[in-house]
């Protein structure tokens, strides 16, 4: 009479958060299978530009999951393609680094004046006590690094491990690594309802194909996070962020870091629904500079903004005047999943014994997806976390 | 299709009023559609701005030779001159009285909808040359462009596409070579190889993938549109005439050469389009001309989230309703935007459009003329729309997207291993469609590899590419 289970857990969300859940799960041991209503990468990491920053964040629990995080990407990458399923030197051959075109480039942060730079220096400080390197580099030699940056920046500080990755690239070659590793990937598939068992426990869930029992369930369904939770009867505040992204002509690379003004920190931690912008300015191995960020709380409203392309273009050919003279190719959007802390929502959720949450990294999903995948992992076997998981507890939200 | 600046060096200046008026109708495309809608809404009272990429009314449809050419007669190599010369008049006469503030030279890169709607254009790569018209409705008559299935050899020089051969003829005069083969599908390939004997060139023979026994399916139809009966009759007695043979059922496989085309491969078809091995037959050329139809150029409504309908020939088209009315309150749409049907059917929509907006009743044998004429374009497309199996004509390292040289081998990995189903996904995975044209040119074979069998419409938020500085600059006023 007892039938076990198809699978140990179901990851619902094939986005890079979700990938990587499959990824590490798989990899320790676990039967795992991906459901997603749309394809591989289709909502807010089709849309993102592959930040892995440390940066942009302050010391606390954030950073530190920031920090795991590079590590991991920096282990992932170093991995020969051939262990990551297909056929070495076949289509996109390479190793997994190359694949999903990683690159440790560094990020370099710029202070306009003397007040902004004493700021970022003390920013900086505080990084590095926990952990991060941060170079200060005095106004004058800021051109070693970028030589078409504008004139007159105080200074910056220059952070080794910031990196990018192609993010639709990562999540489809870590998916591919779990398929091939005895993951399933059921794309197309709605989840529409989570069901429990008498005792509160996840018994498993419904899609528009059918049943699947299944003890546990990973809520990586990002931006639209909060809907899941609300199948399984739980509440987890997560809200669109929208942001654009200019995309210019083809160029020779003439920037060379993730290159952003201060202030950037600033609308990243801000929780204000009205519209921010700082641009942050990047190459990619392919020739287009990617121009971000916007950030603004409309819904999933997807109509072009004139005002923020021209804001970002404006910021942009701040920081390198040389764009000016570009042609902007094409721009896109997306809706970052925002919490109101600005914390992501990762673990198992102690309403619901069974439920885990890895969703609500806002604009850092690409970044700490390994760091969640992992930490979901450790929990889902029963192993002890390399993290303090309690700031990112999903119950975290209910009293308020 | 981007109009390079340099097709319009005798652009005038915007001038002051064209920015800060508000219009009551702003015309996006000066081709048959957006003339005619111009010219007849200027004619019932409405101030009426008129925006084009190009130099010169006409759009893609009526070319003309560039002025410096001295070309006597260019009505020679056009269907229906006398239609244009019409609207260019009134178009003149309209633009002195001060209804139409006629724009060349302005490409719409975004629409902002509202009680009054703003259009921005750009009007070339200087810092200072962009607009913003405002208008109280909006008609799109951005027409289309051609649809592109790709082929090994389909990058070398001397191939064009049918669109363009005809261009190069309308508005320079020039043959793409002395010994053109004509492919692909569609009536524009019959309309193109007339054009080319008639300019002088051989034409082996026009190698068209459909066998048109769909056409059988509707008489009635075809009974109701003598004229497009007529006008086929004519290219095929011109083709008769200069011994040109038709191949039907049979599409051009592969393309031949180093330096530039020297001969094709034409293989027969079954009724999916898949090549019959051992059909091949090797045909001499210097040129070869192909298109498979095309595609409803429709990006500033859809990205406003306009309602779109799949045509018979799997293309996307804006759906509107009996008044040319888009799902978007103020904004109207004609001609191609509506389903690719040619200029007659333009004709009728732009100023069956002009008169709803202008608010005047719509004369019935106007209603009836686009009815019967939409009719025979859907006839048409049905019988044209691509069969599934044409795929197996690539080879893995066939370029599938140009720009961005993606080989379809990359394009199936994508799909086969690492879980895209559908064009946007290939796109980010590979880079297909990421290129300067936007995938206008590998779209539908992208969404076609892909295995997505629902065609939609691709984003483009940007509907041409935009100089940075411009983004940044001050709206002008």
């Amino acid at each position: 009479m007892l039938t076990r289970p198809p699978y140990d857990v179901v990851v619902v969300g094939a986005g890079v958060v979700g990938a990587a859940c499959a990824y590490y799960a798989t990899l320790a041991g676990l039967s795992v299978a991906v459901v997603d209503r749309g394809p591989v990468a289709g909502g807010t990491t089709g849309a993102g530009e592959g930040n892995l920053l440390v940066s942009d964040k302050e010391p606390g629990p954030e950073l530190d999951l920031a920090l795991l995080s590079t590590r991991l990407w920096g282990e992932l990458a170093a991995e020969p393609g051939a262990a990551f399923g297909g056929e070495a030197g076949r289509g996109t051959g390479g190793g997994f680094g190359e694949r999903i075109e990683y690159e440790a480039k560094g990020g370099l942060v710029v202070a306009s004046g003397e007040p902004g730079m004493a700021a970022l220096r003390a920013f900086a400080e505080g990084q590095r006590a926990a952990g991060v390197e941060a170079v200060e580099i005095a106004g004058e030699r800021l051109y070693e690094l970028e030589p078409h940056l504008a004139p007159g920046p105080a200074g910056g500080v220059h952070y080794p491990q910031d990196a990018q990755v192609q993010p639709a690239l990562a999540a489809a070659h870590l998916l591919r690594a779990a398929r091939s590793a005895g993951a399933e990937l059921r794309l197309g598939e709605t989840v529409t309802a989570v069901r429990t068992r008498p005792d509160g426990s996840v018994l498993g869930v419904t899609t528009d194909r059918g049943q699947i029992d299944v003890p546990a369930v990973v809520n990586a369904a990002g931006t639209w996070g909060g809907e899941l939770a609300r199948l399984a009867g739980v509440a987890l505040p997560v809200l669109p962020r929208r942001g654009f992204v200019l995309v210019t002509e083809p160029l020779p690379r003439i920037v060379r870091h993730k290159v952003y003004a201060a202030d950037y920190v600033a609308d990243v931690a801000s929780g204000s629904a009205a519209l921010q912008t700082s641009a942050v300015v990047e190459g990619t191995p392919a020739g287009p500079v990617l121009i971000g960020a916007s950030r603004e709380r409309v819904g999933f409203d997807r109509t072009l903004s004139v005002e923020v392309l021209r804001r970002l273009a404006v910021q942009a050919a701040a920081l390198f005047p040389v764009l000016a003279e570009v042609a902007v190719q094409r721009a896109y959007r997306g809706f970052r999943p925002y919490l109101p802390d600005h914390l992501p929502a990762i673990g198992a959720d102690a309403r619901l014994p069974g439920l885990y949450h890895a969703c609500g990294h806002e604009g850092a999903g690409i970044g700490l997806a390994p760091a969640t995948g992992l930490l979901i992992s450790r929990q889902l076997t029963g192993k002890q976390p390399e993290l303090d998981l309690s700031p990112f507890r999903a119950d975290r939200f209910a009293r308020s | 299709m981007p109009t390079s600046p340099s097709d319009h060096p005798n652009r005038p200046e915007a001038g002051e009023r064209a920015v800060s008026e508000v219009y009551d109708l702003a015309v996006v495309g000066a081709g048959p559609a957006g003339l005619a809608a111009a010219v007849t809404a200027a004619g019932l009272g409405l101030r009426c701005a008129l925006l084009d990429a190009g130099p010169r009314p006409g759009g893609q449809y009526y070319r003309h030779p560039a002025p410096g050419l001295g070309a006597v007669h260019p009505e020679r190599l056009h269907h229906g001159w006398a239609a244009f010369a019409a609207l260019s008049s009134r178009l003149k006469v309209h633009t002195a009285a001060g209804r139409i503030t006629y724009l060349t030279g302005h490409q719409v890169w975004t629409a902002e909808r509202g009680e009054i709607w703003r259009l921005h254009a750009t009007l070339g790569p200087e810092v200072g040359a962009h607009a913003v018209v405002r208008a109280r409705t909006v008609l799109l008559a951005t027409g289309a462009y051609e649809r592109q299935l790709p082929f090994p050899g389909w990058t070398l020089p001397g191939v064009v596409t049918a669109g363009g051969a005809q261009a190069m003829l309308k508005s320079g005069l020039v043959l793409p070579g002395r010994r053109v083969v004509v492919a692909g599908s569609g009536p524009l390939l019959l309309a193109a190889a007339s054009s080319l004997v008639s300019a002088g060139a051989t034409v082996p023979a026009v190698v068209e993938a459909t066998s048109y026994l769909h056409y059988a399916k509707g008489l009635p139809t075809l009974a109701a549109n003598p004229a497009k009966l007529a006008e086929g009759a004519g290219h095929g007695a011109t083709l008769l005439r200069h011994g040109v043979r038709l191949r039907r059922s049979s599409a051009v496989v592969e393309a031949h050469g180093t330096e530039r085309v020297t001969a094709v491969t034409v293989a027969r078809l079954d009724r999916d389009w898949r090549p019959v091995p051992g059909s091949e037959r090797r045909i001499a050329c210097d040129a070869l001309a192909v298109g498979h139809g095309l595609l409803p150029q429709i990006e500033l409504a859809t990205e406003l989230g306009a309602r779109t309908r799949e045509t018979p020939d799997g293309s996307v088209a804006l759906a509107v309703d009996s008044g040319m009315r888009t799902s978007l309150a103020g904004l109207w749409a004609a001609g191609e935007t509506c389903g690719v049907g040619g200029a007659d059917l333009a004709l009728a929509e732009g100023e069956l459009a002009a008169r709803v907006i202008a608010g005047r009743p719509v004369p019935p044998a106007l209603r009836a003329r686009r009815e019967r004429r939409r009719a025979f374009a859907e006839l048409m497309a049905a019988a044209h729309r691509p069969g599934p199996a044409w795929t197996e004509w690539l080879r893995p390292d066939t370029d599938v997207c140009r720009c961005e040289e993606v080989p379809a081998a990359r394009i199936r990995e994508a799909v086969e291993e690492l879980g895209a189903g559908d064009a946007r996904t290939v796109k980010l995975l590979t880079r297909a469609g990421m290129g300067w044209c936007q995938g206008r040119m590998c779209g539908p074979a992208v969404a076609c590899l892909s295995g997505d069998d629902r065609p939609r419409a691709d984003s483009r938020p940007l509907a041409c590419p935009v100089p940075l500085a411009q983004l940044a600059g001050p709206e002008p006023s």
